[in-house]
């Protein structure tokens, strides 16, 4: 048993090496002098005072937070609204494509997605004159992205609540509005929320459907890092790298310690709720 | 109105909302697909299928994309290579995660979120820069090489970059939580006396490993396998920074295509055919969802 246990430790270390030992090297070589990778120049951070004048990479950056702003917010409306149909209604009418199509977005190659929203917005464009390629397309495609996650997020916890909470709010009067925003939004308000910095997420970091839904003027971060990285290992993408990696560590590390707190406290309310009776 | 029909028509735009919003924009543009892969290239654009010109409706349906498509060995082993590269990710993805999602729901309980934590925390980080990462290790001269050389082990720098080798650690490099995900769920809610039970009437661990443990996961090995299998049939990002010439994936030639060659009409195929690939291990993946799903209500 022993020695089972140490197999274990020794794998679940390996694993973990594999996951973060890229993310380390970036944050290194960010702060490398020298612009070649191969030779180590002493520590610097002259790339940081690089990327402050880049005016490239800091546009596409403010398109970038922009457009994954509002499709966080987008994709948890339609997400919370598809997941709550999937859990309250067992049974309707293409039932079975909603879910499919729901579903579909997860897995499908990003270059089919990208091409057909794509060839579907020209020839909508040929018919009315718009919508032009840029700001909105995008948005619209990463919706359909992000749609797809935030409804597995919030339907997997829909499914954790227990429905005798909303039954009684109704028993007592409560008209199903009520119940929704008494009741079950705040006891789905955290997985909406992973939703939102999931959703988030995904958007700030997509190149294949930004590039087939983006105009002219409308190239955004990962679109230029991408355009950099396919020429060789360039410094302004480590620091950007490493600037990702500390937003995102402090943010998601803050965000679970807040949550987990959030989380203690309501079970701390239900148990008192509980002895109160 | 009454509260019933209130609460129909409250119910149907619940469903109607999304539902919209997915057959306009995943659904619909998958038939115009479709139309434009039959579709004639013009100088410059393509032709509609259907036209109207003096009075006269001409329909005209071209299968000269797909022909090509069957007849030209470059589209054909592409398409087998891409199958290849994805269905060996997924294999060597599974067999890394099965291992290491066992060992985390064998923890102990209090352990396991913040484990859990630890896998998502990279893929919360940006997967192109992650991904990029990796050209800065493989690289002739990169970190790997340099530190081999440097210990002695190789005489010269060994050509990692630009290899399947590199494409697919790239692959399984960014798709294993995809896979560790779904194994765990699975594995975690296992009921651990049927193990007991099993050790008890005389199985040995293996045993009771392979016909008890891993027939339970099944849902967890499918669904994570479709997970990654599928997507990275027409993956492009990582074909494009870490492969090489011998390693051009379908992704990679749809690209092309479109913004190459600015062949519409045959992107469009390439693109249907890809979907038809795919297709039947989607359906795999969509009934497994939803199993697994019924059986976390149960």
């Amino acid at each position: 048993m022993k020695s089972n246990q140490s197999r274990a430790v020794v794998w679940m270390g390996i694993v973990f090496v594999f996951l973060y030992l890229p993310i380390v090297t970036l944050v290194v070589m960010s702060f490398n002098a020298s612009p070649m990778v191969t030779s180590w120049g002493g520590w610097s951070l002259k790339w940081y005072g690089e990327l402050a004048e880049d005016e490239e990479m800091i546009s596409g950056f403010r398109l970038s937070l922009a457009i994954a702003s509002l499709t966080a917010c987008s994709s948890v409306v339609l997400g919370t609204l598809a997941a709550l149909s999937l859990h309250r209604f067992k049974r309707f009418r293409a039932r079975t494509l909603f879910v499919g199509m729901v579903n579909a977005p997860l897995v499908m190659p990003e270059v089919i997605i990208g091409l057909s929203l794509l060839l579907m917005l020209v020839s909508v464009q040929r018919l009315f004159g718009f919508p032009e390629r840029g700001f909105a397309t995008i948005w619209l495609g990463h919706t359909l992205l992000g749609m797809a996650y935030a409804t597995v997020v919030v339907l997997s916890r829909l499914q954790e609540v227990s429905p005798s909470l909303e039954e009684a709010a109704q028993d007592l009067g409560c008209r199903p509005m009520q119940v929704f925003f008494l009741v079950t939004l705040p006891m789905i308000g955290q997985a909406i929320g992973s939703a939102w910095l999931l959703t988030f997420t995904l958007s700030l970091d997509d190149v294949v459907l930004s590039a087939f839904l983006s105009g002219p003027g409308s190239t955004t971060l990962p679109i230029t890092i991408f355009s950099r990285a396919r020429l060789g290992v360039s410094p302004s993408v480590n620091t950007v790298a490493a600037i990702t990696v500390a937003v995102v560590s402090v943010a998601v590390v803050s965000a679970s310690i807040l949550m987990a707190r959030a989380q203690r406290r309501r079970n701390q309310e239900m148990a008192a709720a509980y002895r109160s009776e | 109105m009454s509260a019933a029909a209130l609460a129909r028509w409250g119910s149907r735009t619940l469903i109607g909302v999304p539902m919209v919003f997915l057959l306009s924009f995943f659904l619909l543009p998958f038939l115009v697909v479709f139309k434009i892969s039959v579709s004639e290239m013009d100088i410059v654009f393509f032709r509609d299928v259907l036209t109207w010109v003096d009075g006269l409706i001409t329909i005209k349906i071209n299968f000269g994309n797909y022909l090509s498509l069957a007849q030209d060995g470059l589209y054909l082993g592409t398409y087998l290579r891409s199958l290849g590269y994805a269905g060996m990710t997924a294999l060597i993805c599974l067999l890394i995660a099965y291992p290491f999602a066992y060992c985390i729901a064998r923890s102990p309980a209090d352990q396991r979120p913040a484990l859990l934590m630890m896998v998502m925390l990279p893929f919360w980080t940006s997967f192109l820069l992650r991904i990029y990462a990796w050209k800065i290790l493989l690289a002739d001269s990169g970190v790997f090489n340099q530190m081999l050389l440097a210990l002695g082990v190789i005489a010269e720098p060994i050509k990692m970059m630009n290899t399947p080798f590199s494409l697919i650690l790239g692959m399984v490099y960014c798709y294993i939580p995809f896979m560790i995900l779904p194994l765990y769920a699975t594995l975690v809610k296992m009921d651990l006396s049927l193990l007991e039970a099993a050790l008890d009437l005389g199985a040995t661990p293996a045993q009771a490993f392979w016909r008890i443990t891993v027939p339970l996961s099944k849902s967890g090995i499918i669904a994570g396998s479709m997970l990654v299998f599928i997507p990275c049939v027409g993956e492009f990002v990582i074909p494009e920074l870490l492969g090489g010439p011998q390693t051009l994936m379908i992704g990679r030639v749809l690209w092309d295509e479109f913004f190459g060659n600015n062949d519409w009409p045959m992107a469009a195929a390439v693109a249907v055919v890809m979907v038809l690939l795919i297709v039947v291990p989607l359906a795999f993946f969509n009934k497994h969802q939803a199993e697994s799903n019924a059986q976390a209500r149960a």
